[in-house]
């Protein structure tokens, strides 16, 4: 964005006469100030919630629950992260997680990279067929059919295993609309010139097609893992042993339910601070590919 | 549509073959599955099936329970919808005036789409907790209504609806965002030389243009809230109290693996399909337009 993008244009307009008396000062923008003010709060609220979280995930049971609520962070954070660590067995959690986020979104990408290439670049009876099966996909997402592809799951016997955890996610008709919408843009005269020095399809695809799509790999692999990690319904479903477990779902083990637990809110935000950081920073971190995927992958 | 092609027998049906292969398996089989399963009653061990023709669906659309989950889906989605959408075209709306640092802020409102909203869920049962939480606390020097979600059932869907929305209004920001800067300069300029004022130029000029990316995110933010919202509602409310924040596809759920009233479920799963198809066509009718920037 220009220097100048801060002014308004209706604000450089009337500043142009004004700069020709005083030259040293610009007016005060107070649009832009009260603009700016605006935003600020917004971002304050959006921030709150988890500013909050964390606030209560650094304080000791009585501080927690002290009257008026305490809204600066305390010293007891090492202790309540190492005791969400060890009760909720957030290792094997977040590796769980980890292996269920990679793991689907590198499948949904490779099994969407070749399945956009047959579209595209061959004529095969049977092209349409494939097409609207695939585009189906995104009338049925799995909470509409819950019990019967639980059933089904159990017959391929895949309860309880990374298998049954990854592969059924790894069906998405966006992810292979994205590559076929680039392929469609990919110049013609690039596969007749590979054809005319005789290079096959599958060598065309890894030499060529393969290192011009890196950014859409990387901007979709960024929205898949987020995809995969918050997975919720899915998991609950096919897995019922400790060891199985995602950590979207085993967090739940530590929420104190009022009245029979003892309040322990800290540990608890301690494990979900744990459990978000994750996809967080993988937004932040690669928020240029993020909002590129995101905008992609929706059109 | 390109006009080279390879020219090959096997080779593409062997490139379609995995997405066709767990679409078949865990998608279409599924679905008929659901089909046939709605047209017949189980017994709650599994051991007897008999073909009830259309009694589930008719006892579904007879019993006031399922009305309500219709109606707490629909509260449910549109004030998520409402609060996403509502939020980012207010920061969209003050974006318009192509303020210094535009991406700092975009950074800032989008993080909370990587919180799954379960744990958003989690955090906002704290905030709302009637005895230890900000909320009902700061509430009580407004008024002296008691602000506890497990007695008011309204208060149980604020609840979920804002935690839901919290997750989901940065990616409305981004998509504004995106619009916006899609918007020639030059129109604004033209427009505030002619002496339109910064809520005029909004209001006739960014709104229309921005139209058809807000009612693309309407319909996008109504697709997640009817599937996507199970996680928040099990891991909070489990659709209490009473089934105030009994949204349907929680119920199907419920019935199903809970109450293993499998024909049930099947029927609630094929109405719900038919929500989808609905809203996956008005989804396309957008894209068909093609009026996202590109």
């Amino acid at each position: 964005m220009s220097a100048d993008g801060a002014l308004t244009a209706s604000a450089r307009v009337e500043a142009l006469p004004r700069i020709a008396e005083a030259p040293r000062r610009a007016p005060v923008d107070w649009g832009a100030v009260a603009v700016h003010a605006l935003l600020l709060l917004c971002v304050a609220v959006i921030a709150f919630p988890l500013y909050y979280a964390f606030v209560i995930s650094t304080q000791t049971v009585e501080e927690v629950i002290a009257r008026p609520p305490m809204l600066s962070p305390s010293g007891h954070m090492f202790e309540n992260y190492v005791e969400a660590w060890t009760r909720a067995h957030m290792a094997r959690l977040l590796w769980n997680s980890a292996i269920v986020a990679v793991v689907s979104a590198v499948g949904k990408i490779a099994i969407s990279v070749l399945s956009a290439f047959a579209i595209v670049y061959f004529d095969f009876r049977g092209k349409a067929v494939a097409f609207w099966m695939i585009f189906v996909t995104l009338m049925l997402p799995v909470e509409v059919r819950i019990m019967s592809t639980y059933e089904v799951i159990g017959d391929l016997g895949w309860l309880n295993s990374y298998a049954g955890l990854t592969v059924p996610l790894m069906a998405s008709a966006t992810a292979t609309f994205l590559f076929r919408q680039f392929y469609l843009t990919v110049p013609n005269e690039l596969v007749e010139a590979a054809q005319l020095d005789g290079v096959g399809p599958l060598r065309f695809l890894w030499s060529f097609l393969l290192p011009l799509s890196w950014a859409n790999i990387a901007a979709l692999f960024v929205v898949l893992f987020i995809y995969g990690w918050n997975q919720y319904l899915w998991p609950l479903m096919i897995t019922n042993t400790e060891a199985m477990r995602v950590v979207v779902i085993g967090l739940q083990d530590l929420i104190p339910r009022t009245g029979t637990h003892i309040p322990e809110w800290n540990v608890m935000m301690a494990a979900a601070m744990m459990a978000l950081l994750p996809p967080v920073a993988v937004i932040l971190f690669m928020q240029r590919w993020f909002v590129k995927g995101l905008i992609e992958s929706e059109k | 549509m390109k006009r080279a092609v390879f020219k090959n027998r096997g080779l593409p049906y062997l490139l379609v073959l995995p997405q066709i292969v767990v679409t078949l398996v865990f998608f279409f089989w599924p679905a008929f599955e659901s089909l046939r399963l709605s047209f017949f009653r189980t017994s709650p061990f599994g051991d007897k099936t008999s073909f009830v023709g259309l009694e589930n669906f008719v006892n579904l659309l007879s019993s006031a329970e399922y009305y309500q989950s219709i109606a707490n889906t629909f509260v449910f989605a549109f004030g998520v919808t409402a609060l996403a959408v509502g939020l980012g075209l207010f920061v969209a709306a003050l974006a318009t005036q192509k303020v210094r640092g535009l991406a700092a802020y975009r950074t800032a409102v989008l993080w909370p789409y990587g919180i799954a909203p379960p744990i958003a869920g989690i955090i906002f049962l704290f905030i709302f907790h009637p005895s230890y939480g900000v909320l009902p606390y700061w509430l009580g020097f407004v008024t002296s209504y008691e602000f506890n979600w497990l007695l008011k059932g309204w208060v149980a869907m604020a609840l979920v609806i804002i935690a839901t929305a919290w997750t989901h209004v940065g990616y409305n920001i981004a998509f504004f965002l995106a619009g916006l800067l899609a918007i020639p300069t030059s129109v604004l300029e033209a427009a505030s030389v002619d002496g339109a004022g910064a809520l005029r130029r909004f209001r006739s000029i960014v709104l229309p243009l921005l139209s058809p990316i807000t009612f693309y995110l309407v319909v996008v933010n109504l697709i997640f809230s009817f599937f996507g919202s199970f996680g928040v509602i099990h891991a909070v409310t489990q659709g209490g109290p009473g089934n105030a924040t009994e949204i349907m596809v929680f119920k199907v759920y419920k019935d199903g693996f809970i109450g293993l009233n499998l024909g049930s479920s099947a029927a609630q799963s094929v109405l719900l399909m038919f929500v989808v198809i609905v809203l996956t066509a008005l989804q396309f009718r957008f894209v068909e337009k093609k009026v996202i920037y590109s």
